[in-house]
């Protein structure tokens, strides 16, 4: 067996970044209890329990988006090529959302 | 103007190669763009879930009184209430949420692998990375498990629109509710449980490279980054998905 020759220097873990790690899993592992909380646990109107869980999921993707995927850590040209593209979700929503109620209504509605 | 062309030579050119645009390599640009056009597919699919959703009524009584119908859009859940080994019993999304967990869990091994490898810690790369994957094929279980159950159906089945009882799922027909349901659940989990497995193949490829001292041997550890990009959107897509599909 021929002995292979590590060529590279171990750098020891920088303490800060494994703490600031497990503090967002602490975020998002918070955030989803909540969810199921809100989701099982209480009588809230279906619109105010759907806006908390799209506003809890929104902060769950931010906190993987910039700190596992580490694109808030990038250069602000990347942070806006592939954030601002997503404006084109926006529309696609509002533009079936609005559609999806107009079927209902051709089929349904008086 | 000698000056200038001495400037010009100097700077290499920021887009005629042997640079890095945006301070990012080659590699993992080409991901984020990859991934940024994921996004727009998994976009649409949500969406259109929201769209046909829309377009069929909802229910309107006691969430108690609830029964599967072909009239009304399902309410979750009632439908995933499911758990391995606790046959009839109600336990709404808890099933989900383990697999919520585990995904979140392996997205955190993976943020620990990468970080070892920008520090070149090759044991550490593997164990971290060995994680992941065990994090990523538990969850790929899970799914087949829900699957399963969700193709099957429960004991008492539903009524379709003719009057006959049917168990469990399909494309065209299904107990839960509307066909347009358990269809867009097949192709929503389905297309995000196929990213998983691409995943789950990456990360092995790479676990594979790292343990055989390859990426050593090249220098770099940056490869687990590009893969642990993908991996880290696979889990972002299961929080959207989560939310769009289970809890809303």
């Amino acid at each position: 067996m021929e002995q292979e020759k590590s060529t590279l220097e171990v750098i020891p873990a920088d303490k800060a970044k494994i703490t600031k790690i497990w503090k967002v899993t602490g975020y998002l592992a918070a955030a989803t209890t909540v969810e199921f909380i809100i989701a099982l646990g209480t009588d809230l109107s279906y619109s105010i329990k759907t806006s908390i869980f799209i506003l809890l999921t929104i902060y769950k993707a931010y906190y993987i988006v910039s700190e596992f995927m580490h694109l808030g850590h990038e250069k602000r040209s990347l942070i806006n090529s592939i954030v601002y593209p997503c404006i084109f979700i926006v529309w696609l929503l509002i533009a079936l959302l609005i559609q999806g109620e107009a079927v209902f209504q051709a089929l349904l509605g008086q | 103007m000698a000056g200038t062309a001495v400037v010009v030579d100097d700077s290499k050119n920021l887009w005629g190669g042997g640079n890095e645009p945006m301070n990012a390599s080659y590699g993992k640009l080409m991901m984020w763009f990859f991934l940024l056009s994921d996004v727009f597919t998994f976009s649409a699919l949500l969406i259109a879930y929201g769209m046909v959703r829309f377009s069929h009524p909802a229910f309107e009584g006691a969430i108690e009184e609830f029964v599967f119908s072909q009239e009304y859009w399902p309410i979750p859940d009632k439908v995933f209430n499911a758990v391995p080994f606790l046959h009839g019993v109600d336990l709404p999304l808890v099933f989900v949420g383990i697999m919520t967990f585990i995904l979140i869990l392996s997205s955190v091994t993976m943020v620990l692998a990468v970080e070892a490898g920008q520090r070149n810690d090759r044991a550490a790369v593997e164990k971290w990375m060995l994680w992941t994957l065990l994090g990523g094929i538990t969850f790929l279980g899970c799914q087949a498990w829900e699957w399963s159950h969700f193709i099957h159906g429960t004991d008492a089945g539903g009524k379709l629109l003719d009057g006959s009882i049917f168990y469990g799922a399909n494309l065209s027909q299904n107990q839960y509710g509307p066909p347009n349901f358990a269809a867009l659940f097949f192709f929503i989990t389905g297309f995000h449980g196929f990213h998983v497995f691409s995943g789950v193949v990456l990360n092995f490829i790479i676990f594979f490279q790292a343990t055989v001292g390859k990426l050593e041997r090249r220098g770099t550890y940056e490869m687990v980054e590009k893969v642990g990009l993908y991996w880290h959107f696979v889990d972002l897509v299961w929080v959207f998905v989560f939310t769009f599909f289970y809890l809303v």
